[in-house]
């Protein structure tokens, strides 16, 4: 980091970007979010975790919308056995 | 930034994406009915949807159109016109790649490039202002792109850019837009899937209006993979519920408010005006123009910019045929037009939906919306 100016690893290609607008102060080690080389959001690292928990509560979501559908469909359709 | 992989690994997991794809298949057949049609408003979502197969992947009774979200794409004619002619007129312009070939009434700055013209392509407007500063004569940065990419050009002018450089504002505005194609009377959109760059800037709280005037729904997604599938279903979901809302599915970068400083960056330089976006409609609100105290950085009051030298000649007739309005407002799909694939190809593009990168004519010809017939046949 330089100032206004910092190296970024993109998964292997280094380029400089510009601090300008990003949303919190950075230090090196951060991830960050680029567009058009400005960084405009730095990626706490626990908010990777958060993402990946709302991936398993969509998942619970629907499995147990489609399994009450499925239910649903086979009252509507007389054999469901109401247990 | 250490070693990436483990994050692109999280979000590219193969097994985690079929998990999804199940998921979308179950909540969009649930529903039982046939076209759900959701609308993305974001060139990189339908690159990535292209580059990673997703659309095959997608339930039959899912149709995701690609809206207006390609920045090149809806830049007007008379505004590369602009551009062409400060070239024509000896001035030095630079742009990002994408608005190189992008057509003009007569020309593209490609076209004014190979005739003579001075047109550096930039990645960054950063790189444009160092182009400044290492000479004397003045270099125009022809600015292309939406609010995420305006704050950018706006952050290099609060930042003391020399008297010899200045800004030509192609920028657009995003959530107007949403509002002309809700209202389109034609439209079969259900719900949006608003771009989380876009988004990280200005925060997920702007789509509440929208969602309270228009009754649809607007879910905020990433760019990974994972991401995409993830908001599908979650827009998917809401649909079905029937109580529209915003949904943040990419939460690691957006937030209700957004990023304010780069907001104010944003709003300090640019004001909202009224204009057109190419094969769309007049959008009230949906260009980005200097504001008047940065007059001196403006090049449409520099420069006397001339277009009746353009409209001397006829307008191609191939481009009355081209539908990129219709692709882009979700009414047409690439295959419907004449021209795709035969006159319109990349290398020699008829409408802006084949030059961008971001264009959906240009990711399904490159990806295979229409067989490649010279490679199946040689």
């Amino acid at each position: 980091m330089d100032g206004l100016n910092a190296t970024v690893d993109f998964f292997g290609v280094r380029r400089t970007i510009r601090l300008d607008v990003v949303d919190e102060p950075v230090s090196p080690g951060d991830y960050i979010l680029n567009h058009v080389g400005f960084a405009i959001r730095r990626i706490p690292e626990e908010e990777i975790g958060e993402t990946l928990a709302l991936y398993e509560q969509l998942l619970r979501e629907a499995e147990s919308d489609i399994m009450a559908a499925d239910v649903r469909g086979e009252i509507e359709a007389g054999r469901g056995d109401g247990g | 930034m250490i070693d990436g992989s483990w994050a692109e690994l999280k979000f590219r997991d193969p097994s985690r994406a079929k998990e999804l794809t199940r998921a979308l298949v179950g909540v969009v057949q649930s529903m039982g009915r046939s076209p759900v049609s959701v609308m993305h408003v974001c060139g990189s979502h339908e690159q990535a949807i292209a580059k990673f197969g997703l659309r095959s992947a997608f339930p039959r009774e899912l149709d995701v159109i690609m809206g207006p979200g390609c920045p090149v794409c809806i830049t007007d004619v008379p505004e590369v016109d602009e551009a062409v002619v400060l070239a024509g007129q000896g001035v030095r312009i630079a742009t990002y790649g994408d608005m190189l070939r992008v057509p003009g009434t007569v020309e593209s700055l490609a076209d004014a490039r190979a005739k003579g013209a001075r047109v550096d392509v930039v990645y960054s407007v950063a790189h444009a202002v160092e182009l400044a500063r290492q000479s004397t004569e003045d270099v125009v940065f022809f600015a292309s792109g939406f609010e995420t990419t305006a704050v950018a050009t706006a952050a290099v002018l609060l930042r003391d850019p020399p008297s010899n450089f200045s800004v030509l504002s192609a920028h657009k505005y995003i959530p107007p837009v949403m509002e002309i194609v809700a209202e389109m009377p034609q439209t079969r959109v259900e719900g949006f899937l608003a771009a989380g760059h876009a988004a990280t800037i200005t925060g997920w709280g702007i789509f509440e209006p929208f969602v309270e005037r228009h009754r649809l729904p607007v879910v905020v997604a990433g760019f990974e993979p994972l991401d995409i599938l993830a908001g599908l279903v979650s827009l998917a979901e809401v649909i079905r519920e029937g109580t529209p809302r915003v949904v943040n599915a990419y939460p690691r970068c957006v937030t209700r408010e957004g990023n304010r400083a780069a907001q104010e960056t944003l709003w300090s330089v640019f004001r909202p005006v009224g204009g057109r976006w190419r094969g769309i409609a007049h959008v009230p609100n949906g260009n980005l123009r200097l504001k008047d105290e940065w007059a001196s950085f403006d090049a449409r009051k520099r420069f006397d910019i001339d277009l009746s030298s353009l409209w001397d000649y006829a307008p191609a007739t191939l481009s009355q045929e081209c539908i990129c309005g219709d692709i882009m407002a979700g009414i047409s799909s690439p295959s419907d037009c004449p021209l795709f694939g035969s006159e319109c190809v990349p290398e020699k593009p008829v409408g802006a939906c084949m030059v961008s990168s971001e264009g959906t004519c240009k990711i399904w010809h490159e990806y295979g919306g229409l067989p490649d017939r010279t490679g199946v046949l040689a």
